[in-house]
């Protein structure tokens, strides 16, 4: 680990010397910085700032304050009662030690868990510009599907985002520039060129909330993985549903763990409104959503596995 | 002399550390207060497999207050030759592996240690890397002898002939990657020098091994080299010998002269300390149509790295196992650009009875016969019999429909399997001294080491009996190189081994008549023994569930039943059979070094991505025992437990997918993908 | 910075860097505490921070400063002597971590708005970033089983 100097934010719109970083939970800093992937000189701890609460928005929705913690999230009531897709998706991830102090700010923006990532004596396009991405030929197993480029092919490791993502979550975001909001989508870039560029956020953006629409369907989060428990998923969807009379009046899927970015399935969602609320039309909707899918050599079971989690879920919730 | 109304062995005494343990009390190699100057070691590792290394070159920005020194071969002390080369550390510009040690920063804090570590220039002239094993290669070759000296192939009858001649043939290849014992301690040591004596605090499975080793290498008279280990957190193998944390940290600790601590990162075990090799297997059985076997050929491929030749003895079980006219194993190795596998608990035993028990599954389905039924035909041990007949029964095997593919609830597709499991039953020379303290009380010394076998407490309970005295009035030390000789523990054979002289030195005093110590050495009677062919026996049942939606498995009862001599202390024993059960169950289904063959190691390399199995994945896990005792080959009638749980474990599990879902994996670990477009 | 360690208050200087775990093993000498990975993968670090279980190890100490945190030295929980009653561990290197996560855990469900039922898959998924390599899982969760009970 490099050495940097510590600070704590005082507000919101502290902003960032140049070199610097916000350290949260630190579950995800801390550990790339042991790892030499990270190097910041300057940290700059946001944890003492008062974003560690969840209040209720006056349309119904949920303002989730960027500090709060991944377990305190999970357990809220309103949480449970009203959007249980998110709190499953949270207690599906990491353990009951990493929720106690990873946050939800933190979680939207830890970085992969791509095994050539995680060490700095790899090569590795995201880490290392233009030094090639080893994992296309090599071990990719659990790398995307959907979204990826000839640069990258990393996945975007959370669960909760996935969650979030279906559940029509906006970001609410300050810095020395002002305060602004945005669709959680739009948070993530997508490799291209420029894979380790992966977040639209100007250096000193801090985010502090993240709010959550009222009136959801009903919702559910299922997540596959290689052991039963503390481990990454392979695969997950996050569904959110409303059916009436047969028919599917809304939808709202996200794929966890396929691309770079939690992934909404717009084709699928499209190819589902107004549609019965059968198995037949559920895989038809993954397969729309899939048709786009670019396998490589290890990581095409995934495209069956996401066809399986769709019918499956939705079937659940319907 | 005071008669006790109970025997102490055959009971679940608790452990006698325990309370050290459950309070933190208990220190383990890194954690002794050493003085104020204790330094901290980081060890550079090789970014590639195959080349040499030219230079190092420090920034001296780089933590220049804190950084003691920087060793690498062009500067470090010069070792004497050992037996290990991967112990000859810093000595070499060759570089045999990814992840080799190349050089060691020695620091005032750990933070400055790991960061300047991170912070060397290694100039090294790369060469291509060979690191992908195949059955394929031309450059195979037999070993000489398998690990620990057996021959490397056996033949009797005529193999071929008998297995073209038969009526019902199974002909298989089976596969299983590198494993990582990944105990929960990683390896560790604090060195210092106390005058011209070396002092390593060591987290290791053998203290006078080490200690010996050490002494070579640094050219020092046996005693002056004093190793102590008192607690380890696990080793499984990986600890079995001297590992080059030992002697990095000796010599940091001479060069700086000050007690130097180097615990490896996580990471770096899965390269420095061995592992358990990839192997290929092929089984041919041959069997006449009521099940008897006419054939067995089973022939396994390994690796073992540039540096030196292990050879694991893989197919070694099956040359015992059934009875058949025609029986030919053998090995090959290929040497690759890796690091030199090692134990991992039942080395060979573990992968072999992978290969041979999944194929008896798939002769028993060819004969349609009980899988159970086809072994009992051809055991060669009543013993073996007795475990699949009564296992059989407690597991409720009885009502099993045969047919795969048939038992479904919801989404999961549920199955039953079965596996044998045997290990042999080892007995080592070791030396034990018993001394009658002034308070009365007994102490009782060995160089053991309690790896969380339960060693200390079983010792203690031996010589209580052999003392004829309370458990409570007996102290057992051990885990010291300077305490009387001991074996290693390793090959189950610890409590055999260690117990054997334990009861020698406790009857010799208790007979002395009224001297107060005495001592016991049990070369001789051990070298008289013959010990050919004795073994613990088991079975192994699995039931396990498959989602058809996903591909998962979960395992909802493993169960085992042993015949494993006489159960010395049944609390501790049952922790040592379902501890070798659950990392059976990883090795079924979720461990693997996953190598990149570009970059030339396993990518894998931590435990969030090496999977071991967690709470959640344990549902249900039992171990009984038959009461097999006085088949034992030593005092006290016991043969080891600590391996024989993971040995046909896995393939239960294995054959438990087949019969679940109509799948049969033959690349283990079974992982959902490879499920998944079957369902 | 100050740290409350087991109820004594310690005044520390430190590199920014050192982490938790470090502090308490390195510095003041309270070894219960173990490191199994480094990196948040094993749980061997777990301690009560401000009573909720963390990775010790992923947490750096310069951010504690006036935090209390409590290590298996400072626990006496019956949770512990559960442990011996089931032989909860073999090595008893993944043990601290173990007891200071499964008391964390039952002051979770107690504490929660809506108490889970502690089942025993319920305490196996709870428990399940605590890695126990030599297997000591069921008796581990019959320990705790008995514990949640009371
Ligand atoms: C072993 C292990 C297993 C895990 N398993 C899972 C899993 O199964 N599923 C899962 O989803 N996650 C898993 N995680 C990841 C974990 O959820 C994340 O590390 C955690 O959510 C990150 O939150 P944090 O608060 O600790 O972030 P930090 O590590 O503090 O920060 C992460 C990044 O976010 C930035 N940041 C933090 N807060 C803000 C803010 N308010 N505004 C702007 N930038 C900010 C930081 O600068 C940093 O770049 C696992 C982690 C580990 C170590
Ligand atoms: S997939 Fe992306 S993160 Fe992984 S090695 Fe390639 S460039 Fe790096
Ligand atoms: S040492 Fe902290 S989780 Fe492993
Ligand atoms: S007791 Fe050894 S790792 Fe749990």
């Amino acid at each position: 680990m490099k050495t940097f100097t510590y600070r704590t934010a005082t507000a919101l719109d502290d902003g960032l010397e140049p070199g610097a970083t916000f350290l949260a939970g630190g579950t995800n800093l801390v550990d790339l910085m042991k790892l030499g992937v990270a190097t910041p000189e300057v940290l700059v701890d946001v944890t003492k700032l008062p974003l560690d609460e969840v209040t209720d928005l006056p349309d119904g929705g949920l303002r989730i304050g960027a500090g709060v913690r991944n377990s305190d999230l999970a357990a809220h009531p309103r949480v449970r009662r009203d959007y249980p897709v998110l709190s499953q998706a949270v207690l599906a991830g990491a353990s009951g030690q990493l929720r106690n102090m990873a946050t939800t700010g933190g979680n939207l923006l830890q970085r992969t868990r791509c095994r050539y990532f995680m060490d700095a004596t790899m090569p590795c396009n995201k880490h290392s510009p233009g030094s090639g991405c080893p994992a296309r030929s090599g071990d990719h197993r659990n790398l995307a599907i959907l979204g990826g480029s000839s640069s990258c092919i990393a996945t975007h490791p959370s669960d909760m985002a996935v969650a979030l993502t279906a559940l029509d979550a906006v970001v609410q975001v300050s810095g020395p520039a002002g305060a602004r909001s945005f669709p959680l989508g739009d948070l993530y870039l997508l490799p291209g060129e420029t894979p380790h560029r992966e977040f639209t956020l100007e250096h000193g953006e801090l985010i502090t909330a993240v709010d959550l629409p009222g009136g959801s369907g009903s919702s559910a989060y299922r997540k596959v993985r290689d052991r039963a428990s503390y481990a990454f998923a392979v695969g997950s969807v996050a569904a959110v549903l409303t059916v009436a009379e047969g028919t599917v009046t809304d939808v709202r899927l996200a794929f966890g763990a396929v691309a770079p970015k939690p992934w909404r399935a717009h084709a699928a969602e499209e190819a589902l409104r107004g549609r019965p609320a059968t198995r037949e039309s559920f895989l038809a909707a993954a397969d729309a959503e899939l048709a786009a899918a670019e396998p490589l050599r290890d990581n095409a079971f995934k495209i069956t596995l996401i066809r399986n989690l769709v019918a499956s879920v939705l079937e659940g919730l319907s | 002399m005071t008669a006790t109304s109970e025997r102490a062995v055959g009971q679940p005494l608790r452990r006698i550390e325990g309370p050290d343990k459950v309070t933190g009390a208990a220190r383990y190699a890194a954690e002794y207060q050493v003085g104020d100057d204790l330094a901290y070691g980081w060890v550079a590792q090789s970014p590639v497999a195959g080349g040499t290394l030219t230079g190092v070159t420090v920034d001296p920005l780089v933590e220049a207050d804190d950084v003691l020194a920087v060793l690498w071969h062009g500067n470090a002390p010069r070792l004497a030759e050992g037996d290990d080369p991967e112990l000859a550390v810093l000595q070499s510009d060759r570089i045999s592996y990814r992840g080799q040690a190349l050089a060691l920063v020695v620091a005032r804090t750990l933070e400055a240690a790991r960061a300047a570590a991170a912070s060397l220039q290694l100039s090294i002239d790369p060469s291509p890397a060979d690191t992908v094993l195949s059955f394929a290669r031309d450059d195979l070759y037999t070993p000489e002898k398998v690990n620990p000296d057996f021959p490397s192939e056996t033949s009797t009858g005529d193999v071929s002939a008998a297995f073209d001649a038969a009526p019902v043939r199974v002909d298989v290849t089976y596969s299983t990657p590198a494993l990582h014992n990944s105990p929960m301690e990683p390896h560790a040591t604090t060195a210092l020098w106390e005058g011209d004596e070396l002092v390593l605090y060591d987290s290791n499975q053998h203290p006078p091994g080490v200690a010996a080793t050490l002494a070579t290498l640094f050219e020092l008279p046996p005693e002056r080299v004093h190793v102590i280990t008192e607690h380890v957190g696990g080793g499984f193998g990986s600890k079995g010998t001297a590992r080059p944390n030992a002697v990095l940290a000796a010599m940091a600790a001479r060069v700086t002269g000050r007690p130097v601590r180097l615990a490896l990162p996580r990471q770096a075990l899965f390269s420095m300390v061995g592992h358990r090799t990839p192997t290929i297997q092929q089984l041919r059985l041959g069997a006449t149509p009521d099940g008897k076997l006419t054939a067995i050929d089973h022939l396994a491929v390994a690796h073992t790295s540039r540096l030196f030749e292990f050879a694991e003895q893989t197919a070694v079980t099956t040359r015992h196992l059934y009875e058949a006219p025609a029986v030919r194993t053998g090995h090959r190795l290929a040497r690759l650009d890796m690091p030199t596998p090692r134990w991992m608990r039942a080395p060979g035993e573990a992968p072999g009875m992978v290969g041979l028990e999944c194929a008896m599954d798939e002769l028993a389905i060819a004969l349609s016969l009980d899988p159970i039924e086809l072994r009992v035909r051809n055991a060669s041990s009543s013993l073996l019999t007795d475990c699949l007949r009564h296992g059989a029964d407690r597991f409720g095997w009885h009502d099993r429909d045969p047919r795969p593919r048939q038992r479904r609830d919801g989404d999961w597709w549920i199955g039953t399997g079965v596996a044998s499991a045997t290990y042999p039953a080892m007995v080592q020379p070791s030396t034990a001294r018993a001394r009658r303290l002034s308070t009365g009380d007994y102490e009782v010394s060995i160089a053991a080491a309690d790896l969380g076998t339960g060693a200390r407490t079983v010792l203690t309970q031996i010589a209580a009996d052999a003392l004829d005295v309370p458990h409570d009035r007996v102290r057992v030390r051990i885990g010291d190189s300077t305490l009387p000789f001991a074996s290693v523990a390793g090959g189950s054979s610890g409590t055999a081994s260690w117990g054997w002289a334990v009861t020698g030195a406790c009857r010799a005093l208790r007979d002395s008549g009224g001297s107060d110590e005495a001592t016991f050495d049990s070369s001789d009677l051990v070298e008289q023994l013959n010990q050919e062919g004795k073994h613990a026996y088991g079975a192994h049942f699995a039931e396990v569930r498959v989602d058809a939606v996903t591909g998962e498995v979960r395992v909802t009862r493993l169960y085992g039943l042993y015949a494993a001599g006489r159960i010395l202390n049944p609390r501790t024993a049952r922790s040592q059979f379902i501890g070798g059960m659950t990392m059976g169950m990883g090795m079924a289904l979720h461990e693997e070094g996953v190598l990149d063959p570009n970059v030339g190691t396993w990518v894998n390399h931590d435990l969030a991505e090496y999977h071991v199995p967690t709470h959640a994945d344990i549902e249900s896990i039992t171990a009984e025992w038959l009461d097999d005792a006085g088949e034992g080959q030593n005092p006290m009638g016991s043969k080891g437990i600590g391996e024989i749980g993971i040995v046909g474990s896995p393939a239960a599990i294995v054959n438990a997918v087949w019969h679940a879902t109509g799948v049969r994996v033959r690349d283990l670990p079974v992982r959902l993908d490879k499920l998944l477009p079957h369902l | 910075m100050d740290l409350v360690v087991n109820g004594d208050r310690h005044t520390l200087e430190m590199d920014p860097r050192t982490t938790l775990l470090d502090a308490l093993r390195e510095h003041l000498g309270l070894t219960g505490a173990k490191k199994g990975c480094d990196h948040g993968q094993c749980g061997a670090c777990t301690v009560l921070l401000e009573g909720r279980r963390v990775n010790s190890c992923l947490i750096l100490a310069v951010t504690l400063d006036g935090a209390s945190v409590t290590t298996v030295e400072g626990l006496a929980h019956p949770v512990q002597e559960k442990f011996l009653e089931h032989d909860g561990f073999q090595c008893g290197y993944c043990t601290p971590g173990q007891i200071c996560s499964s008391v964390g855990m039952l002051d979770e469900a107690l504490s929660d708005d809506d108490p889970p039922e502690l089942s025993d898959a319920e305490i196996r998924e709870r428990m399940s970033g605590n890695l126990c390599r030599c297997g000591a899982y069921p008796n581990i969760v019959r320990a705790i089983r008995e514990v949640a009970a009371r």
